[in-house]
């Protein structure tokens, strides 16, 4: 990385010049400096509203850059060590759709976690492809997914050699990290592109002693949300390219989706944070872990709680752990990670990120500051002090191998029938049904309905498993294909 | 020789400014939780400030530390173990130091360079903090308070902005933390802002929505302080067995013959009458 370039911001300074020579505007966007929408001004600030213009040529334009978004472009990939980095302005679902319609063509196979973000299923619907699952292993007691064991997915390759690619899902949203320069040798041994979503892993670039990033593993395509851990505008997302994929070929692909009206508003907050990262990134990402790990430490003081960390390692499903994450495992007091959410939320003013059946993640970031943890480390304690129960196990559900009849599009696009869950054994699923713990889909558009996969649905569910994703919200009924194999 | 046209200025909403001259500034510097200033002035003596929040002056200190020192020590018969959140500058101490019953008296202030400039500019209010009984602690209020458990007889909050970096001392973790932290007759005295303005009301209210919830006896009451927004500050009474006027023992406390300047056992009683317009917003939060 070139340190002396990345001091740099093209977009910004673009726009800072820009907004010096006061222009008179006679195109879009029709607020025109928000003199047209004085309430939009009065919400968002002059300063705002003054650079949400459209594309022009000191601006550069996204669809086809030249200038300064082509240099940002330069300094991003630079940055994060990719051989070419796109900006993205509609979000790392955009990212991720833009590597798997890439890389596939209709019919094509592509190696996939089960419990893939909907982002890429979607992306199968929109491209024809077939996906193969690898069991993401889970750890029974947290009830999370984990990451993919290099062994499942030398299977999976091996009896899949015309696939195209593997998509890893590193980290995940937990801070489990899979052997990622094990995955990404393994595809590049078997002629595949190796595709990671990232998205949960901006920082892994620039913090120091973190888990190996995507680029450095040597994997082919990237998603980065940018508007996660590396703190610019909601909604603004990377795509990194590595050297083995024609980054022009997948500029045609981005722009087939892409708005022509790129917002600079997203636009200069993704150079901004790049330069943000790449000059400070180390120190920041470092403050990060070491508030992580404070907080880690006092949750496992309070006692109940179960704040988890790179003690879960375990050289396969957990092959690292990114120490920025806190998740934390409440039923050592009896309540559902959602629930500690509502009560952090409802009583104590505290938003965390989410909660699920046994635990809860807070989302800790550059814009923390250690009073702030303190107080959320106060609230669980006076939560535990208050409403704790009974202590409490859930049950996870496990991992059925599913059968892939059609290709979600197939699937998608396909005449369905609604029929009670009991009557659906040998038809195709027309829709998906998660199952929360863990949080990995039961079935999916296009595949085979099971007897044994009722049966564990019917089961799982009078557990006390969550389902969803079904029309029907009671799950007694399936939407299947009318068409009958 | 003449005045200098040089003032010191508070917002206390968007429209009113409390503006108060200066004839010179002695001191400031940014800590890692906050910008201190310290200046002179002709009306209110010295005076410091927090992120350009007064937070007191030599004139009006008064009022305040003894009307959170004295209101419930007039009521809880044995105080011996006392904890002060925040009250770095070392006035509440003092107040206290009148008490010969107490045997310690913790004070928690996260950022020491407000006690050290305290002790420079201010000491007469840092005296309290040379009393033997006195323990200095270094730390976020909140984080000392966690491993406490059924050890103290009286917690004062001497923080005094819920949206500052104290805004951790105005939750309901921090209420919850002080009882469990509190003897099963301990009382808890906070600061509760000022209620006059719209732009107060709220931290006021979301207070007292807290603060009720998490002790059986919750009374509030009030004092006059010139620097404060509307020149009118509240005071809240968290207390798990005493009532403020029902176990108020003026005979007691006047036998001690502590010299005030403010409280009186009159006053004590006269403070929990409040307005009408501040009863019935309080009112509202306890439903």
């Amino acid at each position: 990385m070139d340190i002396e370039r990345q001091k740099c911001a093209p977009i910004y300074t673009a726009l800072e010049r820009f907004r010096k020579q006061r222009v008179v505007p006679f195109d879009v966007p029709g607020h025109k400096r928000g003199r047209g929408n004085p309430e939009l001004v009065e919400l968002l600030g002059e300063r705002c509203v003054n650079i949400d213009v459209n594309s022009m040529k000191p601006l550069d334009n996204l669809c086809h850059p030249v200038s300064v978004i082509k240099e940002a472009e330069e300094l991003a990939a630079d940055a994060f060590g990719a051989a070419h980095a796109f900006l993205m302005v509609n979000g790392t679902t955009s990212s991720v759709q833009a590597m798997i319609l890439s890389v596939c063509k209709p019919g094509d196979k592509i190696i996939m976690p089960r419990n893939v973000h909907k982002s890429a299923i979607n992306a199968l619907i929109l491209c024809g492809a077939i996906p193969v699952y690898i069991d993401p292993k889970v750890d029974t007691h947290l009830g999370i997914p984990l990451g993919s064991e290099l062994s499942d997915a030398r299977a999976a390759v091996e009896a899949n050699p015309d696939a195209v690619a593997i998509l890893i899902n590193n980290p995940t949203y937990y801070g489990i990290c899979s052997d990622l320069k094990g995955l990404v040798k393994l595809a590049h041994e078997h002629h595949m592109l190796a595709l990671v979503d990232e998205a949960h892993g901006t920082h892994l670039y620039f913090g120091p002693d973190l888990p190996c990033s995507a680029m450095e593993a040597g994997a082919d395509m990237s998603a980065v949300s940018m508007h996660k851990s590396g703190g610019s505008l909601t909604q603004s997302s990377i795509l990194l390219v590595g050297p083995r994929v024609n980054a022009g070929y997948v500029g045609q692909i981005i722009n087939l989706t892409q708005t022509t009206s790129a917002s600079y508003l997203l636009m200069s907050s993704l150079d901004i944070s790049r330069r943000n990262l790449a000059l400070r990134g180390k120190e920041s990402f470092a403050k990060v872990v070491n508030m992580a790990q404070y907080a880690r430490h006092e949750i496992n003081d309070v006692g109940g709680y179960y704040a988890y960390g790179t003690e879960l390692i375990n050289g396969g499903s957990i092959y690292d752990f990114d120490t920025t994450k806190l998740a934390v495992y409440t039923r050592g007091i009896g309540l559902t990670g959602i629930e500690v959410y509502d009560l952090l939320r409802d009583e104590y003013d505290i938003q965390i990120e989410f909660g699920d059946l046994s635990n809860m993640l807070a989302y800790i970031s550059i814009g923390d500051r250690i009073q702030d943890i303190e107080r959320l480390v106060g609230a669980l304690a006076d939560i535990r002090r208050l409403y704790s129960q009974p202590k409490s196990e859930s049950f996870t559900a496990e991992y059925i191998s599913p059968t892939v009849a059609v290709s979600p599009q197939k699937a998608f696009y396909a005449e369905k029938e609604s029929l009670p869950i009991r009557e659906t054994a040998g038809r195709i699923c027309g829709e998906s049904v998660m199952c929360y713990p863990p949080g990995i889909p039961m079935l999916a558009p296009g595949e085979v309905i099971t007897q044994e996969i009722i049966d564990y649905i019917l089961f799982a569910k009078e557990k006390g498993c969550s389902m969803q994703g079904p029309e029907s919200p009671d799950i007694s009924k399936l939407n299947v294909l009318k068409e009958v194999t | 020789m003449q005045n200098m046209d040089f003032w010191f200025g508070e917002m206390h909403t968007e429209n009113v400014k409390l503006c108060i001259r200066v004839e010179k500034q002695l001191f400031s510097a940014v800590s890692d939780f906050q910008r201190i200033d310290v200046f002179d002035s002709p009306e209110f003596g010295r005076f410091l400030t927090s992120d350009g929040s007064i937070i007191f002056s030599e004139k009006d200190e008064f009022p305040y530390d003894e009307m959170i020192v004295h209101v419930p020590m007039a009521v809880h018969p044995d105080v011996k173990r006392v904890l002060v959140i925040g009250g770095g500058d070392g006035g509440v101490a003092r107040e206290l130091s009148h008490y010969k019953e107490i045997e310690v008296i913790d004070v928690v202030e996260p950022d020491k360079m407000f006690v050290d400039v305290c002790r420079r500019f201010f000491p007469h209010n840092a005296c309290g903090l040379d009393d033997v009984r006195v323990r200095i602690y270094y730390e976020d209020g909140l984080r000392f308070l966690r491993s406490k458990e059924d050890d103290y007889d009286l917690i004062i909050n001497d923080c005094t902005d819920p949206l500052g970096h104290e805004a951790g001392l105005f939750t309901r973790e921090f209420y919850g933390s002080c009882y469990k932290a509190l003897h099963s007759d301990g009382i808890m005295v906070y600061q509760h802002g000022s209620p006059f303005f719209d732009e107060d009301e709220e931290s006021c209210r979301a207070m007292h929505r807290k603060a009720f919830r998490s002790f059986p006896i919750l009374r509030v009451y009030q004092a006059h302080i010139p620097t404060c927004p509307a020149g009118y500050w509240l005071f809240g009474f968290a207390s798990k067995k005493y009532h403020p006027l029902k176990d108020f023992n003026p005979k007691r406390w006047n036998q001690r013959g502590i010299k005030t300047w403010y409280y009186t056992t009159h006053l004590h009683k006269g403070s929990f009458m409040l307005p009408r317009y501040v009863e019935d917003l309080l009112k509202e939060e306890e439903n």
